[in-house]
C-alpha cells in the first residue's frame, strides 16, 4: 500500500529514507525553490533523505567565544559526551585541512565540512577562514558550512561570500532582549564585557542584521533555536515567523540539554529540559510552511561520519600524521561514489513514483463485483505514536536492549509521519551496566512519553513487563521487516481489534478527528 | 605590572587575539602572559582585554594573585553551588 506521507511543509515528492535509518522521509525540501533545493538536497544536515547517504564532519578549529550561553560550559571537554560545544582535540587550520582530506579520502560519502566550534567560528576568524581558504583550493568537491551565534556575523559576511560558503547556521534563541538576558549572561563587545538586557539587545541586533545581509547575498541561512521551557518556548513561535520572513530557509528547534553533571548554569540551576512531547508540539507550531529538521542529532563540534555516528576515533591527530593522502585520485573515486548515490536516489524516486503492481487488488477487480457497495468511509481511528528500534537499513533490526535511540512515528489511518528520535541510554550495555538496568529502564520509559507501541527485533522479559505497565505495548513480531510496512500492519491490526477508537467522546467528532489526522 | 594566567585556563585562545601587546602565547596547562609586554592594556583600552573576554572565573589574576573574574561573576551560578561545576569538568563523563 502506498502511504501518503505528511510532510512538515509541502506535499511529499519522494521518500528515500525508507531504504535506511529513518524509515520514512518526507521530502521536506520540496517546497524550496529549485536553486536552493539543488544546494541542500545532498546535504546530510538539511535533507532528511540525504542524511542516510551522505556524511558530514566538523573540525574543531574555533576555540574562542565572544558570548556566554547558559547552556554551555567552556570547561567541559569529554570524549564520551555527544553534544554541541564539546570536543576532544583542538586543531590548527593545517591539521584540520589534513584531517578533512584524510576523512574525505577514507569516507567518500563525506560531502560536507562544517566549522561549529567548540567556541564561535566567527570569533576565530583567522583560524576559521584559513581552514576554508585551504579547503576550497584543495578539495573543491566538499561543501563548506559554518555555524555562529551571530555576534560577529555582520563583519564576516563579505569574507564568507568570498569563500563561497553558501550555508550558514545562526543560533537565534530570541528576538526579545528581556528573554535574551535569561539566556546570555554576557557578551564581549567593543572591547568590553557587557551584561544583561543590553548584551542581549546587541546580540539580537547583530544576529538579525547578519541574517538579512546573508539572505540579501543569496547565502543560505538555517536558524537553530534551543528550546528552553519557561524561558523561550512560547517565544520561539515568534522567532520562527521573523526569521522565515527574513529569508532563513530552515528553522531547527532543538531541545535544551541541561544535565547537572555538565556543569552548565542551566544544569546546575535545575532548569529542566523539554519533554519529547513538548518539543514535538513546538516544532509543529513553528513548522508552518517552513520545513524543520526532525532528524537533527545535535552533533559535537568534532563529529565525523554519518549523522548519529561518530568515527572521530579513526582520525585522531596522531593517526592523521602517519597518513599519506593523494587527494587528486581520492577525488576521482569520490566523484564515482557520489554519482552512484545520486543514481540510486534517482532510481528510488522513480520507483516510488511508478504505479504499484498489486495482483490481489487486480484479481478482486476482475472478479464479481462485491455483494453490497460499501461506501469508502474514513476509518474512525485516532493517530498514535509508535517507536521503532533500528540500526539503519529501514528495517526493524535492533534489540530493545541495545538501542541508543528510538525513532518515533505518528501513524494514522491514512498517513505516516516521522516525528523525531528519542535518545536514551541502552537498557543493556553488556554485563557491566546491566546492574543499572532498573533505573536505565525508567529513563527509557520516560523518554518514550506519548508512545503507545514499541517495535524492536527482540525485547527481553523484564523490560517487556515494565513497558506494558507504562502503557507501551512492546512488539517483536516484525523483526527485520521494513519500518513503514510494520507500522502500517501494527496500526491496522490495532484498528481492526477496536483499540484505536478516537478519544473524542461523541460519535460525530470521530470523523473530524480522523480527517484532521 | 602584569596580569597572569593560572592553571584554571582551558586554552580557548580568546585572550590571545585580544591582547594589544601580543603578550599572550598559547601553552599548556595554561596560556602565558609575558610580564615584560603586559601593560594591563593601559593606553590602549579602558579595561584589560584578556580579563574582559576570558570565560573562566579565576583563570586570570592580577599582580596580587586576585582573580580578575571572581567565582560566580561570569556564570551567575550562586557561590554555594559552584562546587558542582568544578566536579563536572574532571573526567566524570557519562558514557
Amino acid at each position: 500500500m502506498e502511504l501518503p506521507v505528511i510532510s512538515n511543509s509541502a506535499p511529499a515528492a519522494s521518500s528515500g529514507c525508507s531504504e535506511s535509518g529513518c524509515g520514512t522521509a518526507p521530502d521536506a525540501l520540496s517546497h524550496l525553490p529549485d536553486h536552493i533545493r539543488a544546494k541542500v538536497q545532498d546535504h546530510p544536515c538539511y535533507s532528511e533523505e540525504a542524511h542516510h547517504h551522505f556524511a558530514r564532519m566538523h573540525v574543531a578549529v574555533a576555540p574562542a567565544c565572544n558570548i556566554q550561553c547558559n547552556y554551555c560550559n567552556r570547561k567541559y571537554d569529554c570524549s564520551n559526551e555527544s553534544r554541541p560545544g564539546v570536543v576532544s582535540e583542538l586543531m590548527t587550520p593545517e591539521q584540520a585541512v589534513k584531517k578533512t582530506l584524510a576523512v574525505a579520502a577514507a569516507i567518500p560519502q563525506m560531502t560536507v565540512l562544517g566549522i561549529a566550534g567548540p567556541g564561535d567560528p566567527l570569533a576565530n576568524p583567522e583560524r576559521t577562514f584559513a581552514t576554508f581558504r585551504a579547503l576550497s583550493e584543495q578539495a573543491p568537491d566538499i561543501k563548506l558550512c559554518v555555524s555562529t551565534n551571530g555576534l560577529s556575523l555582520p563583519d564576516c559576511v563579505d569574507e564568507l561570500a568570498k569563500h563561497n560558503i553558501d550555508h550558514v547556521t545562526i543560533t537565534i534563541n530570541c528576538v526579545d532582549p528581556e528573554i535574551g538576558a535569561q539566556i546570555y549572561p554576557w557578551i564581549f563587545w567593543e572591547n568590553r564585557r557587557i551584561r544583561g538586557v543590553e548584551a542581549a539587545r546587541i546580540l539580537i541586533e547583530q544576529q538579525q542584521k547578519g541574517l538579512e545581509m546573508l539572505t540579501a547575498r543569496g547565502i543560505l541561512v538555517k536558524v537553530n533555536s534551543v528550546m528552553i521551557p519557561g524561558v523561550n518556548d512560547d517565544h520561539l513561535k515568534e522567532v520562527s515567523k521573523i526569521v522565515k520572513a527574513k529569508g532563513a530557509f530552515l528553522h531547527n528547534v532543538m531541545p535544551l540539554i541541561a544535565e547537572a553533571e555538565h556543569g552548565t548554569y542551566y544544569g546546575i540551576m535545575g532548569q529542566r529540559e523539554p519533554t519529547p512531547l513538548e518539543l514535538e508540539a513546538l516544532q509543529d507550531a513553528c513548522a508552518g510552511d517552513m520545513s524543520m529538521m526532525r532528524h537533527c542529532r545535535q552533533c559535537r563540534a568534532d563529529a565525523v561520519g554519518m549523522l548519529g555516528e561518530d568515527r572521530g576515533d579513526e582520525f585522531t591527530l596522531d593517526k592523521i600524521d602517519t597518513m599519506e593522502i593523494d587527494y587528486a585520485s581520492a577525488m576521482v573515486e569520490r566523484a564515482k561514489v557520489h554519482q552512484a548515490i545520486s543514481d540510486e536516489l534517482e532510481m528510488k524516486r522513480a520507483l516510488k513514483a511508478a504505479p504499484k503492481f498489486e495482483p490481489e487488488a487486480a484479481a478482486e477487480a476482475d472478479a464479481a463485483p462485491p455483494l453490497s457497495v460499501v461506501a469508502p468511509s474514513v476509518p474512525a481511528t485516532r493517530p498514535i505514536r509508535i517507536a521503532v528500534a533500528t540500526k539503519g537499513g529501514g528495517v526493524i533490526n535492533e534489540h530493545f536492549g541495545h538501542a541508543h535511540e528510538f525513532l518515533v512515528y505518528e501513524v494514522a489511518a491514512d498517513s505516516l509521519r516521522f516525528l523525531g528520535h528519542r535518545k536514551c541510554t541502552p537498557y543493556c550495555m553488556g554485563d557491566t551496566s546491566c546492574g543499572d538496568g532498573e533505573t536505565v529502564l525508567a529513563g527509557i520509559i520516560r523518554s518514550l512519553e506519548g508512545v503507545e507501541v514499541l517495535l524492536a527485533s527482540k525485547i527481553g522479559f523484564e523490560p517487556w513487563g515494565n513497558l506494558e505497565q507504562a502503557g507501551i505495548q512492546p512488539n517483536g513480531e516484525h523483526a527485520m521487516e521494513p519500518i513503514e510496512e510494520a507500522l502500517r500492519a501494527v496500526y491496522d491490526e490495532m484498528a481492526a481489534a477496536g483499540k484505536l477508537a478516537p478519544v473524542a467522546p461523541s460519535e460525530s467528532s470521530a470523523a473530524t478527528v480522523a480527517a484532521a489526522a | 605590572m602584569s596580569l597572569s594566567i593560572v592553571e584554571l585556563c582551558v586554552g580557548c585562545h580568546a585572550c590571545e587575539a585580544q591582547c594589544p601587546n601580543g603578550a599572550i602565547s598559547a601553552a599548556r596547562p595554561a596560556f602565558v602572559i609575558n610580564p615584560d609586554k603586559c601593560t594591563e592594556c593601559l593606553g590602549d583600552h579602558d579595561l584589560p582585554q584578556c580579563a574582559e573576554i576570558c570565560p573562566i572565573e579565576g583563570a586570570i589574576v592580577d599582580e596580587f594573585g586576585e582573580p580578575m573574574n571572581p567565582p560566580g561573576s561570569l556564570t551567575g551560578i550562586p557561590l554555594h553551588l559552584l562546587h558542582l561545576v568544578n566536579g563536572a569538568g574532571e573526567g566524570e563523563c557519562r558514557t
